[in-house]
C-alpha cells in the first residue's frame, strides 16, 4: 500500500486542510507508513462478523420530538470570530 | 502546620468536616503549589480567584452542615471539559479565545458536589497523543526523575497535565479522558491511580469530542479510595448524551476492602510478547502473586485478537475524529484565517489551527472513510473491533478480572525524539483493546524501575462491573505500598 502525492492532495482537500506543496512529500511518507502498518488487518477473517458500530451494547433511548432548548442567540454567537446582528458572517458564497 | 497538599481526598474530607482547617486554607495551599510548580506546565489556565470564591462557598456550607461529597476539595479539570466562563482550549490553537457559555455534565457534577476547580490542565492536542508533546501550549514535565538524572521525562498522555498535577500534589485529584489509554498510561508514567469506567458511565456532553465511540471520562487520583469518591460523583445518566447509560452506578467506595478472595484473575498470554521489558514483566508477576496471596486464583487466558487492536484503533479513532473535527471551520468559534472564498477560509483556518498529529489523524480518517476505501478499511476495522470485544466476553466467562501491565515501558525522556508516529502509537498497546471493547480499566501504581521510575498495573473487568474493578485495585494498592512522589518539595 503506497499513497501518492495526488491522493494525499485529494484527501487534504476533502478534509479542507491547506497543505503546501513542500509538505506533501514527508506527509506521503508518514501516511504510507501508517497505512502499511494497518494493512495487517487483512489477515483477519471477518466473513461472518457483524461490525461493532459503537462503544456500547445498549439500544439508544427514544425521546419526544420537542424543542428543549434554544432562543439564546447572544450566547450562541458569543464566540463568533465575525458576526452581524444575529448571524455568523462568512466570506461571500453566492454571487 | 502540616502541608495540606499531602492529604488524600478522603483524609481532607474528614478534616474539613471536623473543621481542622478551612476549605479556603486547603485551596490556598494548592494554589501556592500550583504557582510554585509552573515549570511543570501542567496547567493551561489557572483559576485561582474562582477557586478561592468557591472554597469560601464551601466553608459556608460546611459551617451550615450542608457539606456535599467533595465539599472544598481542590481539583484540576482537563482542558477538554467545557467550563462556563473559563477558556477551554483542548490543547489546540484552533479553539483560540473560546470561552464556553455552558459547563460539561461531568464538571458540573463535580461542582455540584462542592469541589473547587483550580484550573484547566494541559493535554495532547484534542487528546491525540501519548506524551503530552502535541499540545499547542507546550509539553508537560513529569514530576518524576530517573534516580541520579536531571533529564525531563514525559508525563504520558493525553491526560499528562492531570497526571503531573496530581502526582506533584498540585491538585488532590483531576479529571481525565481516555480514548485509547489517555487516563491509564499517564497515570502509570506519573505513579498515580487512573480509572476509565465502562463506556457510557460518564456523560460525554460538553467534553470536546475526539472519537465518540471510545471517549470516556474518569478520575485521576493518588489513591484508589479517592478515585472511588470522584467516580461516584462523575457518573450517572444524562439525557444530553444519547450513549450515557440509564442505569444506576454502584457505590464503588462502599466495596473497598471486600477483597478478592475466591475471585478468578486472568493473565492474557498475548500481553507477554517476546521482548517485553523485563522489569515490566517482573512487576506483572508480582501483581499476580499479590492477588494469589489475597485469596484469588490466577489463570492464563487467551485474547487471540490482541495484536490487531492497535491498527483497528488507528482506523476507528481517526475516522471518528475526522468527522468530529469537521466542526472547526472558523465560522462559529475559535481561530479564523481569512480566505478569498469560504472553502479557502476553511482550509487556511484548519491548516493554521491544527498541529501535525491532529492533521495526520484527520487525513487518515478522511482517507479510510472516502469513497472506495470505506469497506476495505473502516468497515473491516469495525468487524475486527467486534472480534476484540468478543475475546473479552469469552475471557470474562472464565475470570472476574484481568491483570496486565499498563504500558510497555516507564516514562520516556522528552528529548528521546520519536520520529516514527507508529512507534509512539505502541505506547497504548496494552490499553487500546479495552477501549475498543468499551470495558472499564484502571492503572494502579505498583512499583519502581531500577532507575526509580513508576510502573503501573492495569486491571480490566467486564462492562458495568466497576465494583470488581475497585476491589482488585484496592488489593493491589495495599500490597504494592507504592511510595508516591517523595522529595522535591
Amino acid at each position: 500500500m503506497s499513497l501518492d502525492k495526488a491522493t494525499v492532495r485529494r484527501i487534504a482537500h476533502l478534509a479542507r486542510i491547506e497543505v503546501p506543496d513542500a509538505d506533501l512529500d514527508p506527509m506521503v511518507k508518514e501516511l504510507t507508513g501508517i497505512m502499511n502498518w494497518i494493512e495487517q488487518l487483512k489477515e483477519v477473517n471477518t466473513d461472518a462478523v457483524a461490525p461493532m458500530t459503537g462503544g456500547t451494547d445498549m439500544t439508544l433511548a427514544w425521546r419526544k420530538d420537542t424543542v428543549s432548548d434554544g432562543a439564546q442567540p447572544e450566547k450562541v454567537l458569543s464566540n463568533a470570530p465575525d458576526k452581524h446582528d444575529h448571524f455568523f458572517s462568512v466570506p461571500k458564497v453566492v454571487e | 502546620m502540616t502541608d495540606l497538599t499531602r492529604f488524600t481526598i478522603a483524609q481532607a474530607r474528614d478534616h474539613l468536616r471536623k473543621k481542622d482547617f478551612t476549605a479556603l486554607e486547603l485551596t490556598d495551599a494548592h494554589i501556592t503549589a500550583m504557582e510554585k510548580y509552573r515549570h511543570l506546565n501542567a496547567f493551561i489556565t489557572e483559576t485561582a480567584d474562582l477557586a478561592r470564591e468557591r472554597a469560601k462557598a464551601s466553608d459556608f456550607r460546611i459551617k451550615n452542615s450542608d457539606a456535599k461529597p467533595l465539599e472544598g476539595i481542590p481539583l484540576g479539570i482537563k482542558d477538554l471539559f467545557c467550563t462556563q466562563g473559563v477558556q477551554t482550549t483542548a490543547g489546540s490553537h484552533i479553539l483560540k479565545g473560546f470561552t464556553p457559555n455552558y459547563e460539561s455534565t461531568v464538571s458540573q457534577k463535580l461542582r455540584d458536589a462542592g469541589s473547587v476547580m483550580l484550573g484547566k490542565l494541559n493535554l495532547d492536542e484534542f487528546a491525540m497523543g501519548s506524551s503530552n508533546m502535541t499540545s499547542h501550549f507546550g509539553n508537560v514535565v513529569n514530576p518524576w526523575k530517573a534516580r541520579g538524572h536531571s533529564d525531563d521525562l514525559a508525563p504520558g498522555g493525553s491526560s499528562g497535565g492531570s497526571a503531573a498535577a496530581v502526582s506533584a500534589h498540585l491538585a488532590m485529584g483531576a479529571t481525565g479522558t481516555d480514548t485509547g489509554g489517555s487516563i491509564r498510561q499517564p497515570a502509570a508514567f506519573c505513579g498515580i491511580v487512573g480509572v476509565k469506567p465502562t463506556y457510557g458511565r460518564c456523560s460525554r456532553w460538553g467534553v470536546v469530542a475526539f472519537a465518540s465511540s471510545l471517549d470516556q471520562a474518569g478520575p485521576m487520583t493518588r489513591t484508589v479510595r479517592d478515585a472511588a469518591i470522584m467516580l461516584n460523583v462523575m457518573t450517572g445518566y444524562d439525557p444530553k448524551d444519547s450513549t450515557s447509560a440509564a442505569m444506576a452506578m454502584p457505590d464503588v467506595e462502599a466495596v473497598l476492602g471486600k477483597g478478592v478472595k475466591g475471585m478468578k484473575i486472568g493473565l492474557p498470554k498475548q500481553y507477554r510478547p517476546d521482548g517485553l521489558d523485563a522489569e515490566v514483566g517482573t512487576l506483572w508477576d508480582k501483581g499476580a502473586q499479590w492477588l494469589k496471596e489475597a485469596g484469588a486464583e490466577v489463570i492464563e487466558i487467551d485474547l487471540p485478537h490482541t495484536k490487531y487492536a492497535l491498527p483497528t484503533y488507528y482506523i476507528v479513532a481517526p475516522a471518528e475524529a475526522s468527522s468530529n473535527l469537521a466542526r472547526y471551520d472558523g465560522v462559529r468559534y475559535g481561530l479564523r484565517v481569512a480566505g478569498n472564498s469560504l472553502d479557502e477560509m476553511y482550509a487556511k483556518t484548519r491548516a493554521a489551527g491544527f498541529g501535525p498529529e491532529v492533521k495526520r489523524r484527520i487525513l487518515i480518517g478522511t482517507y479510510v472513510l472516502s469513497a472506495g476505501y470505506y469497506d476495505a478499511y473502516y468497515l473491516k476495522a469495525q468487524k475486527v473491533r467486534a472480534l476484540i470485544a468478543q475475546d473479552f466476553v469469552q475471557a470474562f466467562a472464565k475470570v472476574d478480572a484481568i491483570l496486565t501491565p499498563t504500558a510497555p515501558t516507564a516514562a520516556f525522556g522528552l528529548n528521546d525524539k520519536v520520529v516514527d508516529p507508529v512507534a509512539m502509537y505502541l505506547n497504548d498497546v496494552f490499553t487500546v483493546p479495552a477501549s475498543l471493547a468499551g470495558i472499564p480499566g484502571s492503572s494502579i501504581p505498583a512499583g519502581l524501575t531500577a532507575h526509580g521510575l513508576p510502573l503501573g498495573l492495569q486491571v480490566l473487568t467486564k462492562r458495568w462491573d466497576e465494583e470488581t474493578l475497585f476491589r482488585v485495585c484496592q488489593v493491589l494498592e495495599d500490597s504494592a505500598k507504592f511510595p508516591g512522589l517523595i522529595g522535591e518539595s
